[in-house]
């Protein structure tokens, strides 16, 4: 960092950063999940997210979702993770 | 044992047959026997690339339909006698491709070649799936851009899913990251996606980084591939990544800033 960037805004992000987080929530389905999930999943964790931060702060990988598949039953296994001092 | 290698991206323009063509010439630069195959059928390039667009006289599908033999297709490159290129169909389309055929002229080739180079046509349609349907590697091909990053994550998908190595639960296909019109000036300045930045999305090793650079422009006006071009960066960068995929420890050049100097003063 040099000496000039105490002028700079330092608080904006640069089109590379909004890049990155843009893409992360478009592929972050695959990463997580292996593959095989259904096309709603990235976009049921982001609501379940949304709904969530309605009460609580939580961070981005609070909400971890699974398929289990046994036979001809699906079954979705929510896990949410509360940080420390959500309770108060 | 032949090695197949399909050059993929999903996005077109991102640099897979400049790609495919550097990559097989640079094998076959060191020494090894490789041929490279466009799957392009209707839109084929890769000819253009290689400089031997005026020799072709049969091509995949008229091998695949029995019109014609390997040997009659196969075109031996005029500066490396280890170089074979086997060019698309331009008067064709995609459904001219069966996977029978595909799989009987791979095994041929199999026969003589250390190396198969698969040049993948753009999209996810039959022809990209003909193209890494057999492939036991996979160089994906990305821009540091936000379009082709999510297209080689799908394409990413497709390997673990749509490949023969994954339907039939052997090995996954081995992918490789090439990040291609990288320009570390750019990302410097915040304005491109780092490699660190493309490498947390994808997730995947990176076997070659190649620079932004007006040789790869030149290279293909003269029908050469970049990586024969001696003083060429993005050649250089082609040739480290050769060395690298047979195993060399290879460290990556051109992902740093040339700085001028009122920058350095300025600390920028």
């Amino acid at each position: 960092m040099g000496w000039l960037d105490v002028f700079r805004n330092n608080e904006k992000k640069t089109s590379a950063q909004m890049a990155k987080e843009r893409l992360q929530v478009v592929v972050a389905h695959r990463r997580t999940g292996g593959g095989d999930h259904p096309a709603y999943f990235p976009q049921l964790q982001q609501d379940l997210l949304a709904v969530l931060r309605k009460y609580v702060q939580v961070g981005d990988d609070a909400v971890q979702m699974e398929i289990e598949r046994e036979g001809d039953l699906e079954v979705l296994e929510l896990n949410i993770t509360l940080p420390e001092d959500a309770r108060h | 044992m032949a090695k197949i290698i399909v050059v993929t991206s999903g996005k077109g323009g991102v640099g897979k047959t400049t790609t495919a063509a550097s990559f097989a010439a640079g094998l076959a630069m060191r020494g090894h026997k490789t041929v490279v195959i466009d799957f392009d059928v209707g839109l084929r390039n890769l000819d253009l690339i290689m400089g031997c667009e005026r020799r072709v006289v049969f091509d995949f599908i008229n091998v695949i339909s029995g019109e014609a033999n390997l040997k009659q297709a196969l075109i031996r490159d005029k500066r490396h006698e280890n170089l074979y290129i086997l060019a698309a169909s331009q008067t064709r389309d995609k459904d001219a491709l069966n996977q029978e055929g595909v799989e009987r002229t791979l095994n041929k080739l199999a026969e003589d070649f250390d190396y198969i180079i698969c040049d993948s046509p753009a999209g996810i349609e039959t022809g990209a799936i003909m193209a890494m349907y057999y492939a036991d590697e996979a160089l994906v091909v990305t821009n540091p851009e936000v379009s082709s990053v999510r297209d080689s994550d799908r394409v990413l998908g497709m390997l673990s899913s749509k490949t023969k190595r994954a339907k039939e639960g052997g090995e996954p296909v081995k992918e490789h990251l090439v990040v291609t019109r990288y320009a570390p000036n750019r990302v410097g300045k915040g304005e491109m996606l780092s490699l660190d930045d493309i490498n947390d999305i994808l997730g995947i090793p990176l076997l070659g980084v190649i620079p932004e650079s007006e040789k790869v422009l030149n290279a293909s006006n003269s029908g050469m591939p970049v990586a024969m071009e001696e003083n060429a960066d993005a050649g250089q960068a082609y040739l480290d990544l050769v060395a690298r995929f047979l195993g060399e420890n290879r460290p990556m050049r051109f992902t740093e800033a040339k700085k001028k100097f009122l920058d350095r003063l300025m600390g920028r």
